[in-house]
């Protein structure tokens, strides 16, 4: 490499570096052979738009070919289970509720699980509480593909399909918007059921989508299935089989899209599931084609449940009959737009003592948590979610750890990108859907 | 807290009620140890009653036999084809539905080789790593917990280590299960557990140059008062706690 008064080059401990400053890019690397030049390391991330948030990939490129692939998380930790041991257990709801945040519901239900379980009321949890909890789960796994199929469309060129599945997804989160309050975020599943009822308006506004939805699903296949550019770039690109699946802890779509039928709605149902009429669709090549098919389909699935669910709503209550669990009273909104319950302000304020007492200390102190430990695992939109929950007999929980999907599947990028193109490590990286709010929680 | 209060930009901040700040258990550190409340009756003017509440610690006990569902199956089976069981195996504990089997630290990674393989246990997933942190509790304080499935029987183990922080070594299962890579850095990262043999066990939430680990329970959580409408808010771990 002839010197250049464009890139000066200096010799440090990592190698030969050139400073470009400008001029003819093809003087600069005339002299350059990628080849025999050895390995160039990039650094992808965490700040780049195709790494789902904020990822690091540092990457060894041999001309295009990723000869080692390593992930760097972290940039998104917030001590969300650290946070939960200095607060009381209804409050855990609001901030596992932030952990994967395309999946708050699944968050929610899996901590609520967990909780129920350890204090022995899994049986009295009311059907309705747990028909409801499907329907939100089912809703938020469609809204969560959504996004999927969304950025994964957009990081491989197709940008139509971002708009059309984040148009979908807004559906989706006003549903939610109608039901919690909240667009995400909700802390609506709360340990012994749900917040609150399903309003009517929002069943009428889930028929309307349930009507809608299969063309929707039919249009985005128009638009990806068929076409050239989204084949090449999926089919045969990052495979990962059965094996390897399990060996790295690969759940969800990806495994299924593996061959293997393992969801556990099915294997180990919880919330009522094993009531339910779905199929568990399942793709044999392992690529980011099949996991795409599969995600697909399971749109369907989710559709179908959502429909079974709508039908299964019975009239009743959806918190547990315990008061001591269950807050002290249903709290409506307000004029004020303030969450408040004027019979019960004027029952603890006027007539009973007992009351009051037991509304400061539930709601300054909360519930005690028999001591033990469960682990709790439900079907994510990403796979297997795990919450580990540890009490000691205290009002706070000891310890939770969530098994987080994201986390766990990522470790699978550099068996999926080592070996191929650079190219191909965004569409290996996008087929695992990793939240890094989830990963780094 | 100090006398010298900041600047509150002009919010009236109302007079510190005398006593308020000399060591009321508001001001305490959280209660670190397990089961002990923040009611610490010492020369404050607490009249309670709480003073000094200490919750009664239950040390871990076996479960008799029969155990129920398949766990029966899995201790027999793990029993037959693990011939150091008896010295392996500290507790064998099932509570709430769920089999927990505590295993000597230095046994695990043989254990998991066992549970994976054996055709009668086929625990090939293990599912979760995690790190629960027993101070004041056990002398072992730092507890590893393996959550294994098996898919081909669909049944769940969970396998609990226990070590003390002064030596927190047990070997690694990257080799049995290459999934615990990240959840054993997590571990170590969290809890400060070393797993020999682990291929590259460093920082991965943290940052590389992080000291401590913070979910040991010695940890503080950390946060600043917040001021809201004139009065100041302790950080979460600073306020009075009932336990």
């Amino acid at each position: 490499m002839s010197a250049s008064n464009y890139a000066t080059e200096r010799e440090t401990t990592e190698g030969r570096v050139f400073t470009v400053t400008g001029g003819d890019w093809d003087d600069v690397v005339s002299g350059v052979d990628p080849i025999n030049e050895g390995r160039i390391v990039v650094n992808m991330g965490p700040q780049h738009p195709s790494t789902h948030g904020v990822l690091r990939l540092v990457l060894e490129l041999e001309g295009e070919t990723v000869r080692e692939a390593r992930s760097v998380i972290g940039y998104l930790h917030t001590g969300i289970e650290k946070n939960l041991e200095y607060r009381n257990w209804v409050q855990g709801s609001t901030f596992v509720t932030r952990m994967d945040y395309l999946a708050p519901i699944f968050n929610e239900t899996a901590y609520s699980l967990a909780v129920e379980k350890l204090l022995g009321i899994t049986d009295e949890v009311t059907e309705r509480a747990n028909t409801i909890r499907v329907l939100m789960m089912e809703l938020n796994r469609i809204s969560s593909h959504l996004v999927w199929v969304a950025t994964t469309g957009m990081e491989l060129g197709a940008i139509s399909i971002m708009l059309y599945g984040f148009r979908e997804r807004e559906y989706i989160l006003e549903i939610f918007e109608l039901i919690t309050g909240l667009r995400m975020n909700h802390a609506y599943v709360r340990p012994g059921g749900v917040a609150q009822d399903v309003p009517d308006e929002a069943i009428v506004k889930i028929r309307e989508f349930l009507k809608m939805m299969p063309k929707r699903l039919k249009e985005y296949e128009d638009l990806l299935s068929g076409q050239p550019i989204w084949l090449e770039r999926t089919q045969n690109v990052a495979v990962l089989d059965v094996t390897g699946c399990v060996a790295l802890g690969v759940t969800g779509p990806v495994l299924r899209s593996a061959g293997l039928a393992w969801d556990l709605r099915k294997t180990m149902p919880y919330c009522g599931y094993e009531d339910y009429e779905f199929d568990v669709p399942t793709h044999p090549d392992g690529d980011v084609w099949g996991r795409y098919l599969v995600r697909m389909a399971e749109m369907r699935e989710s559709l179908k449940l959502v429909e079974q669910a709508l039908d299964k709503l019975k009239p009743g209550p959806v918190m547990v009959a315990d008061k001591k669990i269950a807050w002290p009273a249903q709290l409506a909104i307000g004029v004020d737009g303030m969450g408040n319950s004027l019979e019960h302000v004027a029952k603890i304020m006027g007539q009973s003592m007992e009351s009051l007492i037991h509304h400061f200390k539930l709601v300054t102190e909360g519930f005690r948590v028999p001591p033990g430990q469960v682990y709790v695992a439900i079907e994510a939109p990403r796979g297997e979610l795990g919450v580990h929950a540890v009490s000691d007999g205290g009002t706070r929980p000891y310890r939770v750890h969530y098994r987080e999907p994201s986390f766990v599947n990522l470790q699978a990028l550099p068996a999926m990108a080592e070996g191929g193109l650079i190219a191909d490590v965004i569409a290996g990286g996008a087929s695992l859907d990793p939240v890094m709010g989830g990963c780094d929680r | 807290m100090t006398d010298s209060k900041p600047s509150t930009g002009g919010v009236p901040v109302p007079v510190t009620p005398a006593g308020a700040t000399s060591g009321a258990p508001a001001e305490f550190p959280p209660a670190a140890p397990a089961g002990r409340g923040m009611f610490g009756n010492q020369g404050t003017g607490d009249v309670s009653g709480f003073g000094g509440l200490v919750r009664p610690q239950h040390a871990i006990e076996d479960s008799p036999r029969p155990y129920g569902g398949y766990f029966d199956e899995v201790r027999d089976a793990l029993e037959e084809a693990y011939p150091a069981f008896g010295e392996a195996i500290e507790h064998v504990v099932v509570d709430r539905g769920e089999l927990t089997l505590h295993i000597r630290p230095e046994r695990i990674a043989e254990v998991c080789q066992v549970m994976r393989d054996d055709p009668a246990l086929r625990f090939e997933l293990c599912s979760s790593v995690s790190g629960v942190d027993y101070l004041g509790t056990d002398e072992r304080r730092l507890h590893v917990v393996y959550q294994l499935t098996s898919m081909t029987y669909r049944r769940r183990v969970r396998l609990e280590a226990a070590v003390s922080a002064e030596e927190p070594h047990l070997p690694s299962v990257t080799a049995v299960y290459p999934t615990a890579d990240w959840q054993e850095r997590e571990a170590y990262d969290m809890f400060g557990v070393v797993f020999d043999g682990h291929p590259a066990l460093t920082r991965i939430l943290m940052p590389d140059d992080w000291e401590g680990h913070p979910q040991r329970k010695d940890y503080p959580l950390g946060g600043v008062p917040v001021e809201y409408k004139g009065a100041e808010i302790p950080p979460p771990d600073k306020r009075r706690s009932y336990q």
